[in-house]
């Protein structure tokens, strides 16, 4: 009991895991309100002018995070669905049904915002480029991961089908990641690398501030999301109904 | 600070709030299935046989 480590294991349970997420999800709730407010200010009042996009540039701070989150969601997503489908692990596979709309939600939004930038920049709403198009089969990946999910009546079917589904597109992550390299394209190359940064520092940091907020904002609308499945999908569990009375 | 000048993005307004407007429409209206699916289930774990 007091050996000061924490057992993980108790947490895989749905039962254990329900009340302490319901903990957590006030306080990711705030940061995110705190770090978009900070975010946007410094990228609205503090970065300046960019000297040869003007302030179209200024999508970047959003458009930027919300294509990371694309795929850094897709990734975790694929790696819950593996692990509910390997250990059966039902919660696992909860928390990959969870990330799915999230996933979906911020890819859609790296598109859109990518549009309304590539008008200004490019002159074009839209080019059948390497990077534009790998995101649009992340969108479709994400499409076909609930559709198949939701046309499965029986959970763990769905879980297991979705896990393959996951899986096998994880190969076109890297291929997002890569294409500007791989390819002659139209859209600009990494601005931050290891190495380097080609960016003034206040821009930046209201991209690193928004990513912190979109992360945040995942986290807390996949715990309250995997709060529901659990609730719809253990419905029959003893624990479950004094869990929900308490919280 | 010149408020029009900061809300014209130099031209660019349409493409700038445009961006920021999807956004936060989007992650509002997530925010928003989420607690009507809170109502839904709350209206099914009530009623008996659910």
């Amino acid at each position: 009991m007091s050996s000061g480590r924490i057992n993980w294991y108790k947490y895989a349970a749905p039962a254990n895991f329900y009340p302490l997420a319901g903990k957590m999800i006030p306080w990711f709730a705030l940061l995110t309100a705190l770090l978009f407010i900070v975010g946007l200010y410094v990228g609205f009042f503090v970065a300046p002018t960019d000297f040869q996009q003007g302030e179209a540039y200024r999508i970047i701070f959003i458009h930027v995070p919300a294509a990371w989150m694309g795929m850094f969601l897709y990734v975790l997503m694929a790696i819950y669905a593996g692990i509910g489908w390997a250990f059966n692990a039902r919660l696992a596979s909860m928390m990959a049904t969870a990330i799915s709309t999230t996933g979906a939600i911020f890819t859609f939004i790296s598109l859109v915002t990518g549009s309304l930038w590539g008008r200004p920049a490019w002159g074009v709403w839209w080019v059948w480029d390497a990077r534009l198009t790998s995101t649009l089969i992340l969108m479709f990946l994400y499409i076909g991961f609930i559709s198949l999910q939701s046309s499965i009546d029986d959970p763990r079917r769905a879980d297991r089908a979705g896990a393959v589904l996951a899986l096998v597109g994880l190969i076109n992550v890297p291929i997002i990641y890569f294409s500007v390299q791989w390819w002659n394209s139209l859209h600009q190359g990494a601005t931050i690398t290891a190495k380097s940064f080609k960016m003034a520092p206040s821009m930046l940091a209201s991209m690193l501030i928004l990513l912190a907020a979109c992360w945040m904002y995942s986290i807390a609308v996949v715990l309250v999301r995997v709060r529901y499945i659990i609730r719809e999908r253990e419905h029959e569990a003893p624990w479950l109904a004094e869990a929900v009375a308490l919280s | 600070m010149n408020w029009s000048k900061f809300f014209s993005m130099g031209g660019y307004a349409l493409y700038v709030w445009g961006s920021y407007g999807v956004t936060f429409v989007l992650l509002g209206g997530e925010v928003l299935m989420l607690l009507k699916r809170k109502r839904d289930l709350a209206k099914r774990e009530s009623s008996p046989g659910a």
